[in-house]
């Protein structure tokens, strides 16, 4: 029997649980804070988890057109290559404080990767 | 048992607005309400936008409909309409607010300082609140205003507001310059989900306000104390001097007779003795460096509301644990000079 890597690392039980330790880390980064604008956090926490949900190979709610739509008008202002950096940077570190056994850890990292040409709009 | 039966279950009623609407099984509330013609608000249809929220008034919207709203929508009865798959009949109202203004008289007048002023309204028709909620009031020429409730409803028959006198506002310079005891005005309300929310009554309070700010935050420490909650109630008044803690004296004496309650007086402008000579919400943060647990209410100037909120989630707090009504900038503008 074949579990996906969703069912393996907990499915929505183990996005609720990133999602906070993942939206504050990201929040209270300097680097990139100013992309995430703090005036609806309720609805910007909402996009961080299912965020995650994708990143966590969940049902999928993204294509790759919405996230070049959604970070057009960031990329306008300014979004590169190190702030796709540091949010990635926090989404591995939220992984490690989750302790997320490596295996799975690394094919969360691998399908977060493979978005940075939409969010960056490439 | 769970799910709905197939062929042989009678079809699922919902009524709104006087009209009577089937909903088939495996059909949302939204969905039903839409193929009927009923237009709903809506957007996701995820359960993540809250645009299609309504007000469920009898029966049982259950528990996935309400999954994520906050504890204060949920015993009010709002739903997510596209989430809502209804096991039985439902009655429903839309979520906004009705426009039905309701007469009150004035009981009372009492200034509290030479700024801010008590008023004692008697709705002359059942009014069903929870401290901390706003009512809308309105004043001369239609103008309306938001006020927020300090009352206890099992303690005062009247709903009692904190109103702060604005350079040339309309509204506040009527309620301290023409208003009496006995006239009638008339009320709109109550709204917010800005209340205490019974069910955990160890949860350690927060409670941050500047001003006026302080209504809602009294409405709700009352509220917690008088329903005996026994976590630790923390409240923050801030102003720039000491003559904006328009209740102090009351406020101390309070705690001194809840030993679980806090009251800590903020003059950020002000170096008079007993008082924290800072912002009320710097004030708190210092203390408090973990709110992971507690639940937080932020009322008061709406700069301070919103960075304050941002701080306390990055203090630990969930957000749906925090709450804020940034009560209304509008009686700030000034009247156009001549």
């Amino acid at each position: 029997m074949t579990t996906t890597i969703y069912e393996q690392l907990g499915g929505d039980a183990a996005v609720d649980a990133a999602v906070d330790i993942f939206y504050r880390k990201v929040l209270s980064d300097p680097r990139i804070s100013r992309f995430f604008d703090a005036t609806d956090m309720d609805a910007q926490r909402a996009k961080q988890k299912a965020f995650l949900a994708m990143a966590f190979g969940g049902p999928n709610r993204y294509t790759g057109r919405d996230l070049r739509s959604a970070h057009a008008a960031l990329v306008k202002n300014g979004l590169d290559d190190s702030h796709f950096d540091a949010v990635a940077g926090h989404l591995q570190a939220t992984l490690d404080e989750l302790k997320v056994p490596a295996a799975l850890s690394q094919q969360v990292m691998a399908i977060a990767a493979s978005t940075r040409g939409d969010v960056l709009g490439r | 048992m769970s799910g709905r039966a197939a062929a042989a279950a009678p079809p699922v009623r919902l009524r709104l607005g006087g009209g009577s609407y089937d909903c088939r099984p495996d059909e949302s509330v939204l969905q039903a309400l839409r193929r009927q013609g009923v237009e709903v608000p809506h957007a996701c249809e995820k359960g993540v936008c809250f645009t299609c929220l309504l007000r469920c008034t009898g029966g049982s919207p259950g528990g996935k409909a309400q999954a994520g709203l906050r504890d204060s929508l949920r015993l009010q009865g709002f739903f997510l309409a596209c989430q809502c798959l209804p096991e039985s009949d439902l009655e429903i109202a839309p979520a906004a607010a009705d426009d039905l203004f309701v007469a009150a008289e004035v009981a009372s007048l009492r200034d509290f300082s030479r700024e801010v002023r008590q008023l004692r309204l008697r709705p002359l028709a059942r009014f069903e609140y929870r401290p901390g909620q706003f009512i809308n009031l309105r004043g001369p020429g239609g103008l309306v205003r938001s006020y927020s409730l300090a009352s206890l409803p099992e303690s005062d028959p009247a709903l009692e507001l904190h109103v702060r006198r604005h350079d040339n506002g309309a509204v506040s310079g009527w309620i301290f310059d023409r208003l009496q005891p006995g006239q009638r005005v008339e009320i709109q309300g109550p709204s917010g989900a800005c209340f205490y929310v019974p069910g955990d009554p160890t949860q350690p309070l927060l409670l941050v306000g500047t001003g006026t700010g302080l209504s809602p935050l009294l409405g709700i420490a009352r509220e917690a104390l008088s329903r005996g909650h026994r976590g630790p109630i923390r409240l923050y008044h801030g102003s720039r001097t000491r003559w904006g803690l328009y209740l102090d004296g009351p406020l101390r004496a309070l705690a001194a007779s809840h030993p679980n309650f806090d009251y800590v007086p903020c003059a950020s402008r002000d170096a008079a003795a007993g008082l924290r000579r800072r912002r009320a919400d710097d004030a708190a943060f210092a203390d408090l460096p973990s709110l992971s647990g507690w639940r937080v209410f932020l009322c008061g100037n709406p700069p301070m509301v919103a960075a304050a909120r941002k701080r306390a989630y990055l203090a630990g707090a969930r957000l749906q644990d925090i709450y804020g009504d940034p009560f209304e900038l509008r009686d700030l503008r000034r009247r156009p000079r001549a």
